[in-house]
């Protein structure tokens, strides 16, 4: 599949050209293309005028940016210290076992990545795990097969 | 419509005060961090079916709101029904029918819905008599589960804006910075400092452009006061930044929220549209040549971004670093220009101080420590949540009378407070204070309000090396000190957890730790170690056990302990389920066995066992 990266120019023309505008930039074409595409990190460090290597830097510093296509959905297991006590490791395991995966990694059919995350700040219903936008409380070790298939 | 005098700002309030007076009743879908992840969208989109089919004299669509957090988590999803001050728990889509048949139209109470109070077993009608709401005091959350989420008309209608028309038209910069100061607001995202002086030092700096930041980057894991007045509340947070912008001088402003976030990102982008279109922000507020406005930047993920200076590089687009502090950020902070930093929190208290001034904030809480202070109370407490409790209130009170006390009546070992900067508190500290100095002086620290209760089933080398793991992973890696010291305690950690440790381990631990603490640039390293220091200053026996016993009391560290099933089994299968390894086989109803070899000690069948058939050994 060949990916179009036609869009880059418009995303980049939402935000002034300084700079400062760097990150921004970036999430907006992870949230179009799911991840850093190559190409568009060469546009961008074009377009604002900084060299490649901080554009690099900047996107390997951060841990919500992806230089790795993920799947349709980002399962994020929330790893907070309310949902460690509470089980969080276990349910990461699940996962990793339901999916064949390790965090970080994206399953061969492009369905599925998995991700832990520091904290998603729902403590009260720990353990939490993310798909996507939506939350899931008080999620069980028994109960992740289930989830694996609503996701 | 935009608002140029106070006199207009008041008639405004007027107008939407009596809109609000024709509402008979209020339907109150709570839409918190907690709620939200119990599925309140389902209850409020069946809500708004069920009342547009049905006629109910007075009720229409405007009696249903969403709004920011009510707190009691644990019970979520929530609906209150105004003005009878009921709270509904645990609410499903397929009772709305029922409770606008009955509670709505009726004025009947649905007792199964009610709060039930854990030891008198009764159910508790109005919510304000709940114990965990009667012990509480709210000044940063005041708004809370009362006004809409990001909705300008709720936010005036309870006096929004009110303390900034005060601010700008009626007082000097100096004269509102003067108050901030005497009120002792001190800085709510963990380090305390007071926020007047703050302000004065940044606005002494002469410069043609000053800065004013909200930081909403709420790393710490186990916390998420910020992020619920963020969504529920997001209007207070700009009217404390306007005010603070006033007094310093600033012209533009920016929030840092953090990516995790998204529902914050959104709320605070329409409450920042809906003030630009008030004239509340922008050129010429109030008529005045003071001109504001604010922009937000969302955080990459980064808990380092969470440290005054990484933050101001991440927002000037960079790599979140941060700097050596000769010069504090007040004075050369975003892009070298004096910068006003502080937290959600902190900028949400400040209209109230405003409005109500510095002597009545001065009444609450206890000395050097004024006002109340917002926790997100998690982990093995009954009930979990989000609550403000004014400074001093005792731990004990915290965990016991709000929280309820612990989950299945087991017995409480620690509590951690300040995230992977502050530390593990046990039982013989239960009644002291809960403000800044104390924290600090029991070897934890306040951080930003994260409070976590742990029971006899928490390891607390687990816990060390829990945070260990995430200030390793979570260091910029500027500094040696903390991208190899911290490193290496962690490896440590892991050495004594999985019962390789000699007892000379323990010193080279806290001999490794004096150096991070000495050497580090940043708060993430100086104050990386305090999870390890406080427990083994608390539970160094624990750590002997690991070391000296090859033993995890607890029964969390997986080398130490294995796990075998007991009589008690009835043959549910949940455990099977829940094995990731397949190391648990057995039929339906008939006693199920452990394969010792392919276990791995995870504990995810005792998590799930309901018979506590499954005996840690």
């Amino acid at each position: 599949m060949k990916l179009d990266i036609t869009k880059v120019p418009a995303i980049i023309d939402r935000h002034p050209r300084k700079a400062s505008s760097l990150i921004m930039i970036l999430q907006d074409i992870q949230k179009e293309y799911n991840y850093l595409p190559s190409e568009a990190l060469h546009k961008t460090a074009e377009a604002l005028d900084v060299p490649m290597s901080k554009v690099y830097s900047v996107a390997t510093f951060y841990n919500a940016f992806s230089l790795k296509p993920r799947g349709e959905k980002v399962i994020r297991v929330c790893v907070g210290t309310a949902c460690h006590i509470r089980g969080s490791r276990q349910i990461q395991e699940q996962f990793e076992h339901h999916l064949k995966i390790k965090p970080g990694e994206t399953t061969p059919d492009m369905k599925y990545s998995l991700e832990v995350v520091g904290c998603v700040g729902a403590c009260a219903m720990a353990p939490v795990v993310m798909i996507n936008d939506k939350y899931y409380g008080t999620v069980k070790a028994n109960r992740i097969k289930q989830l694996v298939g609503k996701g | 419509m935009q608002i140029s005098t106070p006199k207009q700002l008041k008639e405004l309030q007027q107008k939407f005060q009596d809109k609000d007076n024709k509402l008979v009743k209020k339907i109150i879908v709570c839409h918190g961090p907690g709620c939200l992840a119990s599925g309140a969208e389902k209850i409020f989109e069946e809500f708004q079916q069920v009342l547009s089919k049905k006629k109910i004299k007075g009720v229409t669509l405007e009696a249903l709101k969403k709004t920011g957090c009510h707190g009691l988590c644990e019970k979520a999803p929530l609906v209150a029904i105004e003005p009878a001050g009921i709270l509904y728990t645990r609410v499903k889509p397929r009772l709305v029918e029922d409770i606008i048949e009955k509670t709505v139209k009726n004025d009947e109470v649905i007792p199964e819905l009610l709060y039930q109070d854990p030891e008198t077993k009764k159910r508790v009608e109005k919510y304000r008599d709940i114990k965990f709401y009667s012990h509480q005091t709210r000044i940063a959350l005041r708004n809370l589960g009362h006004i809409n989420t990001a909705d300008i008309e709720d936010f005036i209608r309870v006096g929004g804006y009110q303390a900034m028309a005060k601010a700008i038209t009626k007082m000097t910069p100096e004269r509102i910075i003067d108050e901030v100061t005497k009120s002792g607001l001190r800085g709510r995202g963990g380090g305390g400092f007071s926020t007047g002086r703050k302000w004065a030092t940044c606005r002494k700096v002469k410069d043609d452009t000053h800065y004013v930041i909200c930081n909403g980057d709420e790393g710490d894991p186990g916390a998420f006061m910020d992020r619920a007045i963020m969504e529920g509340d997001p209007h207070s947070v700009l009217e404390g930044m306007i005010i603070a912008a006033f007094a310093v001088g600033a012209r533009s402003g920016y929030i840092y929220v953090r990516e995790e976030y998204p529902l914050a990102v959104v709320n605070l982008q329409i409450a920042i549209e809906q003030a630009r279109e008030y004239g509340l922000l922008g050129e010429s507020i109030f008529g005045t040549d003071f001109s504001f406005d604010i922009q937000i930047n969302r955080g990459a993920g980064a808990f380092v971004c969470g440290e005054s200076s990484a933050l101001m590089k991440s927002v000037a687009g960079e790599v979140g670093e941060p700097r050596a502090k000769y010069i504090r950020s007040v004075v050369k902070g975003l892009y070298d220009k004096p910068t006003v930093l502080n937290n959600v929190e902190t900028f949400a208290n400040v209209p109230v101080i405003i409005d109500r001034g510095a002597k009545w904030f001065t009444g609450i809480g206890a000395p050097k420590n004024s006002g109340t202070k917002a926790f997100s109370l998690v982990g093995k407490v009954r009930n979990t949540g989000l609550i403000e409790v004014p400074m001093g209130t005792s731990l004990r009170e915290i965990i016991y009378d709000i929280g309820g006390g612990l989950i299945d009546g087991r017995p409480f070992k620690a509590v951690q407070t300040g995230g992977p900067s502050g530390g593990c508190l046990p039982d013989s500290l239960l009644d002291s204070p809960v403000d800044f100095d104390s924290l600090t002086k029991a070897g934890s620290m306040m951080g930003s309000g994260g409070m976590i209760v742990m029971d006899d089933r928490t390891c607390m080398v687990d816990v060390a090396k829990y945070f260990l793991s995430f200030l390793v992973s979570e260091s910029c890696g500027k500094c040696n000190p903390c991208r190899e010291g911290l490193y290496q305690l962690y490896k440590l950690a892991v050495k004594v957890s999985e019962g390789r440790a000699e007892e000379d381990d323990l010193e080279k631990m806290e001999k490794l730790s004096d150096m991070i603490i000495i050497g580090s640039l940043c708060g993430l390293g100086k104050s990386g170690p305090n999870p390890f220091l406080s427990t083994v200053r608390y539970f160094r026996e624990e750590y002997l056990a690991h070391i000296k016993e090859k033993k995890c009391p607890a029964g969390v560290c997986r080398e130490l302990i294995r796990f075998e099933i007991n009589d008690k089994c009835d043959g549910c299968t949940a455990c099977i389920l829940a094995c990731a390894y397949n190391a648990i086989t057995g039929k339906k109803k008939e006693p199920h066995v452990i394969n010792q070899d392919l276990c791995t000690h995870c504990g995810a069948c005792v998590t799930v066992c309901t018979r506590n058939a499954i005996d840690v050994i």
